[in-house]
């Protein structure tokens, strides 16, 4: 297996705001890598460091390396990233609603891209379409490519973003909690196409979503972020068996399962801190169960645990 | 929230400065007998024609009358007409407006067809066919000013009230027992109060050059009671001979009118509102 | 038996959409034929997906809208048929918490202003000290009083919501959907807040949600809807299910386990337009046991302890 995305310790700001620090994550190809964490825990700003879209939003990388493919992203010029994104790095966004031009043809949106990337005449570009479609498993390719996004439903709306992303048969997908704005059981389906695309070609999916249950269902490896920095990292296998952060054990124990005892579900306490008021010490101090006093005043760092890592004094404590 | 609002705008520069002018104007007006040694309706033809100077500091007029003094007794009259008919033409658009979109039906589809139409009119059309009908004179210009601007307050409170109307926190309301009184009251008009406040703000200053205009044709205020449009008009007849008559009443309506627009500007930052008046568009 | 705090009958509810100089109107059935009865003290879930009528029900228990036909009776009095004053009485009893706690909160309130409003609309006196204990009931400091809403969290928002519904004291509150916008480890907060406030108030909660999992953690009794009608009653949280659609949502569900892995076997097909529903049963188009009989003729709920709209139940 070859390493296909790597972040070294990425640390990254808007303006004076630090908002992530010592990120470090690795996807290889046909591997599926979580990335959880609840609102604000900075999953979708990795997402947009990991492309080099940070300038977007006004962020940049203060520390550490984005490497695509063993390339360093930042010695790359702009013209070098805008071509790796579409081709080699697709993205799947969380809301399919507008992630869609709503005034082109469906098949139009979806030509572009293989005809821009890959090179493709009209002719070819639009058999591509239709067999991607046809992949999503989309009921009558044809038809739905003279549809305009607001016939279709959700639904078809986020399997025409996947086919998008897939146009131009990248290396590399990101997808953005693509299944939060669907129903159960349009997300099952949205989850085993993404599964069966990374099995079948060989690509590398990294996965953002704040469902613990989705991430147990399809990813290889699981990066949990708290705050802006990564609290612990591995196999799903270990990690939902034995967690060792109480951060990840908490957040599998917020989802109610069959055979739970009433009143057995609390949450987690408290909420996650504002980026201008980090507590210090482990960010995750005030809000957790096992916290002591050096947890209130250093920053535990982020150390070898098992096949993966974690972040935590009391690393395995939880378990 | 909106208490403050107010005097954030005065903190940027630029509202700082408009604030401060417009203040300087407000207060002339209300202190003008104080301000002034000189009457605005004496006449003395002797000293007519005066180029500024340190006993008349913007001259005088064809009369000899302290175009200053002309000018401070005119800021009554101008800003009082256009603040007194925004006031009343606020007042009725949220009536109509609110209860257009509250009752719906038959009321609001009249009510949207007049506001549709007069909006299709040029508000100065709109007045001066109402002064046409009324006759000229303070009274005159400001119920013409009123209704020209009445469809704009109709149109953004009914817009407002409409986006307001499906908001949870209404339903949430009528979910405790709340009668229509109370949402009207305590929910949407206080809610649509600002957007439509600072539209007001600006339409005071379209409203200063409304009434200038119809002074300019000699259908505002009569004759001596001076008006900055009315001065305005005097002194288009004699540009080359005494500059200072038309000018001196111009430039205070560009600036007060440009004042009103910046002040505005910074109202609507720091209400932070551009999104909702944009929609009500 | 005594009679239940609520009890719906026959209940549906006709929405017309469009229409206008040049499109004709055209119809659905957001709620059709729905009969539920909630026992004092239970906790009854209705589930489903985006357009099964869930909120719809939830609004016309509640009579924040008409119903086209049917009734509710809350504690033996018919709601549908209430006039306005004694309706707004009765609203004391019943309450309900929205599913967005960011527009369920007037902007321009304080928590003050948001807490005390109840009282304002009854015409009642607010006690002193009522919304620092209320505040307190669901965990927010005294001290927030003063805050508008855009200050809190969403947590907090929702808590801020559930005060609200809570401050007359009612017998009966429906939660449409109060975590649906939270993250899951608010949203278990937020449960366990509301389970604890049913056994301190002895409260009776009709749960909407779309989240089965969820649904059979919170609730006694499982009402499972898909578009606009019954299509099973759970008489307990775990019971199996006998509807091919309960199933397919069960099985669309995905447990934090990553040993029970399984090959997911996604529903087929799409969602019908409710504004075009076919004949026979609703999900017959997707059903893997539908027959000709599902196509053509619709199945009615069943009389059964464990009631199912179907032909071929499991």
């Amino acid at each position: 297996m070859s390493t296909l995305l790597q972040l070294e310790s990425v640390g990254v700001s808007i303006g004076t705001v630090a908002l992530l620090e010592g990120i470090s994550l690795s996807v290889e190809r046909g591997q599926i890598l979580g990335l959880v964490g609840e609102s604000g825990s900075g999953k979708s700003l990795t997402a947009l460091a990991a492309m080099g879209l940070l300038p977007l939003i006004g962020g940049r990388i203060t520390t550490g390396q984005v490497r695509f493919d063993g390339q360093d992203m930042a010695a790359m010029t702009e013209a070098q990233r805008r071509a790796l994104r579409g081709r080699r790095i697709g993205f799947v966004t969380q809301n399919p609603m507008t992630a869609l031009d709503p005034v082109q043809r469906i098949g139009a949106q979806v030509d572009i891209v293989s005809r821009l990337h890959l090179g493709l005449s009209w002719q070819a570009a639009r058999a591509r379409t239709l067999d991607l479609l046809t992949q999503m498993r989309i009921p009558e390719p044809a038809a739905v490519a003279e549809a305009y996004p607001h016939q279709l439903s959700g639904g078809m709306k986020q399997r025409i973003v996947i086919a998008m992303a897939l146009a131009g048969d990248p290396d590399l997908i990101i997808a953005d909690e693509p299944t939060t704005a669907l129903d159960v059981t349009v997300q099952a389906q949205i989850i085993q196409i993404l599964g069966q695309i990374v099995r079948e070609r060989g690509a590398a999916l990294l996965l953002i979503t704040h469902d613990m249950g989705v991430v147990a269902q399809i990813c290889d490896r699981v990066a949990v972020l708290y705050a802006g920095r990564l609290a612990e990292e591995g196999p799903v296998g270990p990690i939902f068996a034995a967690p060792a952060h109480p951060y990840t054990r908490a957040l599998i124990g917020c989802i109610p399962q069959e055979g739970m005892a009433k009143g057995s579900l609390r949450g987690i306490p408290g909420a996650v801190p504002s980026a201008l008021a980090m507590p210090s010490g482990c960010r995750f101090n005030p809000r957790c169960p096992h916290a002591s006093a050096i947890c209130c005043e250093t920053a535990p760092s982020f150390a070898p645990f098992g096949a993966g890592g974690v972040a935590c004094h009391h690393a395995g404590v939880a378990s | 929230m909106s208490a403050a609002a107010p005097i954030r705008a005065l903190r940027r520069p630029s509202g700082g400065v408009a604030g401060l002018w417009l203040a300087l104007v407000a207060l002339a007006a209300v202190a003008a007998p104080l301000l002034t040694p000189y009457a605005y309706d004496v006449q003395a033809l002797r000293e007519a024609y005066q180029a500024p100077s340190a006993a008349h500091w913007l001259g005088t007029d064809e009369f000899g009358r302290d175009l200053l003094t002309r000018l401070i007794y005119g800021a009554r009259t101008s800003l009082s007409v256009s603040a007194t008919a925004i006031a009343i033409s606020v007042a009725c658009g949220m009536v109509l407006g609110a209860a257009a979109a509250w009752f719906g039906g038959w009321f609001d589809r009249a009510v949207t067809v007049v506001v549709d139409l007069t909006w299709s009119f040029p508000e100065i059309l709109i007045a001066l066919i109402l002064v046409a009908i009324i006759g000229p004179g303070t009274t005159g210009t400001m119920i013409a000013i009123s209704v020209a601007y009445l469809a704009q307050f109709t149109r953004l409170t009914r817009a407002q009230i409409m986006t307001l109307k499906g908001e949870t926190f209404i339903e949430a309301a009528r979910s405790l027992g709340a009668g229509n009184a109370h949402i009207l009251l305590r929910h949407l008009l206080p809610n649509a109060l600002a957007p439509v406040l600072v539209s007001a703000m600006l339409a005071t200053g379209d409203a200063i050059i409304l009434e200038a205009t119809l002074g300019f044709f000699g259908l505002g205020a009569q004759p001596p009671t001076p008006s900055w449009g009315g001065m305005m008009s005097a002194g288009s007849a004699l540009v080359f001979k005494a500059p200072w008559i038309i000018i001196f009443p111009g430039l205070t309506v560009a600036i007060t009118v440009i004042a009103i627009n910046l002040y505005g500007d910074a109202l609507i930052a720091a209400l932070d509102i551009r999104a909702k008046l944009r929609r009500a568009a | 038996m005594t009679e239940p705090l609520i009890l719906i009958e026959a209940l549906s509810k006709r929405f017309q959409s469009g229409g206008g100089l040049f499109a004709r109107p055209r119809a659905m059935m957001a709620v059709r034929d729905v009969s539920l009865s909630v026992g004092r003290g239970e906790v009854v879930g209705v589930v489903g997906e985006s357009g099964c009528g869930k909120s719809t029900l939830a609004r016309l228990v509640l009579r924040l809208i008409e119903p086209t036909a049917g009734t509710v009776r809350f504690d033996g009095t018919d709601l549908t048929g209430l006039p306005p004053a004694a309706l707004r009485r009765m609203r004391r009893r019943m309450a309900m918490v929205f599913q967005d706690p960011y527009s369920s909160l007037d902007p321009r309130y304080t928590l003050t202003d948001v807490l005390s409003e109840p009282y304002r609309v009854q015409g009642e006196p607010l006690p002193t000290g009522r919304v620092a204990e209320m505040l307190g009931a669901v965990g927010l400091p005294e001290a927030m009083a003063t805050s508008h809403p855009h200050q809190l969290s969403g947590g907090q928002r929702q808590r801020v919501g559930i005060a609200r519904a809570l401050a007359l004291a009612p017998d009966f509150v429906v939660l449409d959907e109060p975590t649906a916008s939270l993250d899951v480890s608010i949203q278990a907060q937020i449960i366990a807040l509301l389970s604890d406030l049913r056994d301190r108030l002895g409260l009776t909660y009709l749960f909407i949600s779309h989240d089965l999992g969820l649904v059979r953690y919170f609730c006694n009794r499982i009402v499972v809807m898909y578009l606009g009608a019954v299509v099973e009653v759970l008489p307990a949280a775990t019971a199996t299910p006998r509807h091919p659609y309960t199933q397919a949502l069960i099985a669309s569900g995905f447990v934090p386990d990553p040993a029970a892995r399984r090959a997911i076997v996604p529903v087929a097909g799409e969602v019908p337009s409710p504004f075009n529903l076919p004949p026979g049963c609703a999900f017959a188009g997707r059903c893997p046991r539908a027959t000709d009989q599902c196509r053509t003729t619709r199945p009615a709920l069943s009389d059964e302890a464990h009631p199912v709209a179907c032909f071929h139940p499991i």
